[in-house]
């Protein structure tokens, strides 16, 4: 089993390592410089600029800098945030994007899971019939789309009931969480009911049903003790990559819901070409899937030793 | 086996229930965010800004963010009062003359920590602003400024810069070269004053933060949280603190998408909110009070210079200029009132004499003709000895206004020239690169005045200039820019820049597109709110909320 | 929401273990209703955006100044105006006794007034007739004249005009502009010559689905956008998955430490942020000018998302080699290519296709997205997320612009998913493997 993490854990390091590095070519291959400015510089100026960010040195020894400061935990200094270390910048937004991931996933996992065992339990009945048309909606229209929409729901809410039910935008408050998580986790949210829902129906026709009934096992506790247990299994299984996914797709949410988060920062950053924090996002986006990844793994291995012999054989 | 994973399951189970019943709890005690647009009791304004200002640190500051910012915490020698017009700020009276100017300050300025602002404090900010490690994009408007721009190049120590404090309120500033417009420089963000004692102490890490500056304004920072959150109030050290009505500014939103800031307006939560093309009928058919200022800048397609381009010839650009109608482009495809199309290098709000320079040098309006512009485009191709052009490349800018600007030349050139021209869309950074580089045939660009001068679109096109990023080259545009810049004379000036205005008609090193506004929804119960190009905007020092 | 790219992933399909019989067998029956409308869908999507172009011969990049943002509109007729400058009442004309209209148009109206003492400002409102409220504040005038220029339709309007100063409604009028065309746009158009001055009647082409904000056909553009949408959805998805199978299949084969390597090297990509790289890559590849920006897209999502269907494949082929008829093949003395040909290819085709019909509308997804941050085609082409892009910013004006390529993208994404659980479902049934 150590042997097991430890391997996982290496090859975690060399992933990131080479996100870092596939990251910082793909960065420089891009032409001009974050120190391009809109008013010309005068050249005493522009090789002051250079050597405080050391881009006057070749692109090589740039890359070495960079490596032996990453290691020390140090991503250096904005370069349009003036004054604020990258660092800085990603203990202040990564937990807010967090926040929101979390909230979404949790929406997502308790929603899917609620609506695909409710169809299961209504198998070709109406419910099952609104759950899955919810489902392909929910699934074939784009995100952005519905994050525009939701916006003016909310604002035609609020009109009529004349006081703000819901918060429009911003961050700060509970309330501000709720509806971007919920559009951000609606299409996961489809996902997993689909996923519930098949598996429901496959734990709904085993013949534990039966032995459960004739104990005298009835209702929610037949349901939550029994078949929940059994069907949520494909679910668990999904969470890894769906907490990745989300933490790191919430872009669109946080520029339409005006949230502070680190996506927007990394979309504005690749706009303004912010060297810094281009390399501190990724690599710490990358750093962040691959430990959930490891974690997953390693919870697999723990639930079921079979998992852990076929990952360690490939 | 089956033991293990099923107490997994259990204990799973009994957390979800758990975190569903939290969630569920959550969602029902939390009372949306108390926020209000305008709040009379407590003289509170709350605001949404469009980004978070890169840096508060004048010396470096240059977006117009941070000068909205920094024109409510800091004060000038100068400000621009509610009108708009140059006034006493922290000097209470001064002396301009052909060779220099004198202030003297008032004894009254306080820094927010009690200190008194004195001269020393405006020699340190400019020396600081100027000195080659602080890399300030603004240091050439020091310029004027006796032996600023070898300072800044690191050819004289910072000691030989023209400004010194004669005592601890007066303060006397050098020229190298005649420098009628200085008292709007006075009020630039730049020249704010800077606590050397205060920078000393916090270092690279000045103004990183609320608590890392100290304010001479009429506001002080309270709060700032990155990315989401800044918050000003009133400044209780500010010598004229009476007279400032509002508390509080707070500003708990930062997103750039017009339609979101619209929303958080529609819904009553911020007092102020620009509006778009595709917003402005939404906001008209709710009845909201609509307004517009002109922002003073100029935007404009620049062609490029450099050997070898087709753009060099004259006549092309006359055919360009007989085919754009910067009329139709204002009022079909932008569509906003306040946007007004430009025929001149110089904005309506630039000033004259006495009254706008436009009204005393009316322009020569070309009017579009195809037939006109064709005729040209034959005459260029037999210039240039050409069968037929090859692809021009227009270079833009990535915003959405942009891209349909873009669009429409490109499908104006293809039907009324038959040229092709291809769209290279860059974002900011990349588009400035490629404009330094000349890698473009025509560009969008667009100016906005420095200062309140004409000079500040005057000399952006003579030959030695930086940001004459076409390399437009013509000796007797030259020649009037040196004539005004060496004069003091009021009339000289101003018939030179006639003549300029005259050379960009006729010889087109740009063709003007619009004069850009500002179009807003503003709350009704906000008052005296100073929209205005120059001094930070929107500006709410004379601001106050009715009841 | 953005996790549509990796939504249907077929992830469970990394590991060979699940795959319990492979005898190549026909396909059994896929007509249910739902599949047959679906594959319905993908027909009608692509007549759409390769014979609707043919049928609606109108250029999607054709701009009509005098129809910007119009409704679904019929052909008309309109009136070509000449003189398009400045104007102000000549001396000549008396001063009106009201609200005067010197000419309305959908190129001006022309408005003049009476001096009103005590007045020096006047504010001109212009409004919907149908609804209360003055409008918007047009202009402010010290003159008693106003020309007005400002995106004018055929709709009924309400001048209004007051003292800016105090706020006093002076003067009001109703007034419909008549369509017209002004000659500098006829010209442009080649609708009149351009030597021809005169007033004239020409006519404007009709507009099914409206116009968007130029004054371009949406029914146009939908069709030229779902040309790029749909290519890149099954060119982008051909190539990554053909790239993948190839790598798998190398590593699967040659085995050892080849597909050791290979397979970490998979490792590494599959763990790269997906959306942060393609933007990456979007920006690093960057778009030259007169490029339409579709090849670095592809380029871009080539090289994030070929690792999924390596690994599929090279499961497949390990799980194959260890089949017996494989072995009994190899001991009969099949050569290597013969038997690629004839066992593995057609076992691992289905797999293959399932995982082709989910990567497309994943493809079409990623494409949507990107082009609706900014980072995706180039004008003047255009796809259905481009469009999205365009409309998102007149979503409260026209919805419209906004909701019709948003159909379409849904449509497709749609009726591809639901073909692909088809297939899916196909192949399960058929290999005996009962899935979700």
């Amino acid at each position: 089993m150590v042997n097991f993490i430890a391997r996982r854990l290496l090859s975690g390091l060399i992933t990131i390592w080479f996100i870092a590095t596939a990251t910082f070519f793909a960065m420089h291959a891009v032409p001009g410089d974050p120190l391009t400015q809109e008013k010309a510089m005068s050249p005493a100026v522009r090789a002051q600029l250079e050597a405080r960010y050391g881009l006057d040195k070749p692109l090589i020894e740039q890359y070495q800098l960079f490596m032996s400061n990453m290691l020390r935990g140090d991503f250096g200094i904005s370069f349009t945030q003036e004054n604020r270390s990258v660092n800085d910048i990603i203990r202040e937004h990564f937990p807010i994007s967090a926040t929101l991931g979390i909230a979404a996933v949790l929406i997502a996992l308790v929603g899917g899971i609620s609506a695909g065992s409710a169809a299961a339990y209504c198998k070709n009945r109406w419910p099952d019939r609104v759950v899955m048309i919810a489902v392909i909606a929910a699934i074939s229209v784009p995100g952005f789309v519905i994050a525009g929409l939701a916006q003016l729901v909310i604002v035609a809410l609020n009109n009529a009931a004349e006081t703000t039910l819901l918060p429009v935008a911003g961050w700060g408050s509970v309330s501000q969480i709720w509806v971007p998580a919920l559009v951000l986790g609606l299409g996961t949210m489809a996902y997993l009911s689909r996923i519930m829902r098949a598996s429901m129906l496959e734990v709904l026709s085993a013949d534990f049903n039966i032995a459960a009934k004739a104990k005298g096992v009835n209702g929610w506790r037949l349901f939550f003790h029994h078949q929940l247990r059994n069907a949520v299994l494909p679910v668990v299984t999904e969470l890894g990559p769906t907490i990745a996914a989300i933490t790191t797709g919430g872009f669109v949410v946080e520029l339409i819901f005006a949230i502070p988060g680190l996506g927007r920062y990394f979309v504005q950053a690749v706009q303004q070409l912010d060297y810094t924090v281009i390399m501190g996002t990724t690599v710490f986006y990358g750093a962040f899937l691959v430990l959930v990844v490891v974690l997953v793994d390693i919870s697999y291995g723990l639930i079921d030793p079979r998992i852990r012999l076929h990952r360690g054989r490939s | 086996m089956a033991k293990t994973l099923l107490s997994r399951f259990i204990v799973l189970r009994s957390l979800s229930t758990q975190l569903i019943a939290s969630c569920l709890f959550i969602l029902v005690i939390s009372a949306p965010a108390n926020a209000q647009a305008v709040d009379a009791a407590q003289a509170k304004v709350t605001l949404a800004l469009a980004t978070e200002p890169p840096t508060l640190n004048s010396a470096v500051a240059t977006d117009t963010i941070a000068g909205f910012i920094l024109s409510h915490l800091m004060e000038g020698l100068l400000v621009y009062d509610a009108n708009g017009q140059l006034a006493a700020g922290v000097a209470e009276r001064w002396q301009l003359d052909a060779d220099g100017a004198s202030f003297w300050l008032r004894e009254s300025a306080r820094w927010s920590d009690g200190k008194p602002v004195t001269a020393h404090d405006f020699v340190f900010a400019w020396r600081h602003a100027l000195k080659p490690t602080t890399a300030s994009q603004y240091a050439f408007i020091f310029y004027p400024v006796k032996n600023a721009e070898a300072v800044n190049n690191g050819k004289l120590p910072e000691s030989e810069l023209g400004v010194r404090a004669v005592s601890d309120y007066e303060l006397r500033v050098e020229f190298g070269q005649p420098c009628p417009y200085f008292l709007s420089l006075a009020a630039f963000m730049t020249f704010l004053p800077m606590r050397e004692d205060v920078l000393d102490h916090w270092g690279s890490r000045y103004a990183a933060d609320s608590d890392k500056l100290v304010f001479n304004g009429a506001f002080v920072l309270e709060k700032w949280i990155h990315g989401a959150h800044l918050r000003l109030r009133k400044n209780s050290q500010y010598w004229q603190a009476d007279s400032v009505k509002i508390n509080e500014i707070d500003m708990p939103y930062i997103t750039a998408d017009p339609s979101a800031q619209f929303n958080l307006f529609r819904d009553g939560q911020i007092a102020i909110a620009p509006l778009d093309t595709g917003l402005l009928n939404e906001a008209v058919e709710r009845g909201f009070d609509i307004e517009y200022f002109h922002t003073g800048s100029l935007f404009f397609l620049e062609f490029n210079f450099r050997e070898g381009r087709i753009t060099a010839n004259r006549s092309f650009r006359k055919a360009v200029q007989r085919l754009i109608d910067p009329d139709l482009l204002v009022n079909k495809i932008i569509g906003l009132p306040g946007i007004k199309p430009a025929y001149s290098l110089f904005p309506v709000t630039v000033k004259g004499m006495k009254d706008p320079f436009r009204e005393e040098y009316p322009v020569m309006r070309v009017d579009p003709d195809i037939a006109a512009a064709r005729e040209y485009l034959a005459q260029a191709k037999e210039e240039l000895g050409l069968d037929k052009f090859p692809p021009l490349v227009l270079l833009a800018g990535d915003s959405p206004r942009a891209l349909q600007e873009a669009e429409y030349y490109q499908y104006l050139f293809k039907k009324g020239l038959g040229i092709e021209l291809r769209i290279d869309q860059q974002v900011f950074k990349q588009r400035i690169e490629k404009m330094r580089r000349g890698d473009f045939d025509i560009v969008a660009a667009a100016w906005g005045p420095d200062y309140d001068d004409i000079m500040t679109f005057a000399d952006l096109f003579a030959s030695w200039n930086e940001n004459n990023r076409g390399r437009y080259s013509n000796p007797l545009y030259d020649r009037w820019i040196r004539l005004a810049q060496h004069s003091s004379d009021t009339r000289t000036r101003f018939n030179a820049m006639a003549q300029i205005q005259r050379i960009v008609v006729e010889d087109v090193p740009i063709l003007p597109t619009y004069e850009n506004g500002s179009l807003y929804v503003q709350n009704p119960r906000l008052k005296g709110v100073r929209r205005s190009i120059f001094g930070g905007d929107p500006f709410f020092r004379y601001a106050w909320i009715e009841q | 929401m953005t996790i549509s790219v990796f939504r249907f992933a077929p992830k469970t399909w990394g590991s060979a273990d699940d795959l319990e019989m492979v005898a190549p067998i026909a396909l059994p029956s896929m007509a249910s209703p739902t599949v047959i409308l679906s594959a319905t869908v993908v027909v009608f999507l692509l007549l759409f955006v390769s014979v609707g172009p043919l049928l609606w011969q109108q250029s999607p990049s054709q701009q009509w100044l005098s129809q910007i943002s119009d409704g679904p509109s019929p052909a008309y007729s309109v009136r070509v105006i000449s003189d398009n400058g400045a104007w102000r009442p000549s001396a000549l004309s008396d001063m009106p006794a009201g609200l005067k209209v010197h000419a309305a148009n959908t190129e001006y109206v022309r408005l003049h007034w009476p001096v009103l003492e005590g007045v020096t400002r006047y504010r001109i409102y212009r409004g919907d007739a149908h609804k209360p409220g003055l409008g918007l504040a047009i202009a402010d005038t010290s003159d008693n004249y106003f020309q007005d220029r400002l995106q004018l339709s055929r709709e009924l309007y309400r001048y209004t005009i007051a003292d800016a100063d105090t706020g006093l409604l002076l003067l009001a009028r109703e007034i419909r502009p008549e369509a017209a065309i002004s000659a500098f746009e006829a010209q442009l158009q080649g609708l009149i010559p351009v030597t021809n001055n005169t007033s004239q009647w020409v006519e404007l082409p009709a507009h099914p689905l409206g116009t968007d904000a130029l004054g371009r056909d949406m029914l146009a553009r939908l069709m030229a956008g779902g040309r790029t949408s749909l290519f890149v959805g099954v060119v982008a998805p051909l190539l990554y998955i053909s790239f993948g199978c190839i790598f798998g299949a190398i590593a699967g084969l040659m085995g050892g430490w080849v597909d050791q390597l290979a397979m970490r090297f998979v490792d590494f990509v599959v763990a790269l942020p997906f959306l942060l790289f393609m933007i990456l890559f979007r920006v690093a590849f960057g778009i030259g000018p007169g490029e339409n920006g579709i090849m670095p897209l592809i380029l871009a999502m080539l090289m994030l998302s070929w690792p999924g269907s390596a690994r599929l494949i090279r499961g497949q082929v390990l799980a194959l080699r260890s089949q017996p008829f494989v072995e009994a093949s190899r001991i009969a003395g099949v050569g290597t290519s013969r038997m690629i040909l004839r066992h593995m290819l057609p076992n691992v085709l289905p797999m293959i296709l399932v995982a082709f019909s989910f990567a497309i509308p994943q493809a079409i997804f990623t494409e949507a997205f990107l082009s609706f941050i900014g980072m995706g085609v180039s004008p003047p082409t255009t796809s259905w997320g481009a469009l999205c892009n365009d409309g998102i910013k007149t979503l409260l004006s026209h919805p419209r612009q906004l909701l019709l390529p948003a159909l379409f993208i849904s449509l497709s994404v749609l009726a591809f998913n639901i073909l692909g659980d088809a297939l899916r479902d196909a192949t399960d049934r058929r290999s005996g493997v009962v899935r979700a």
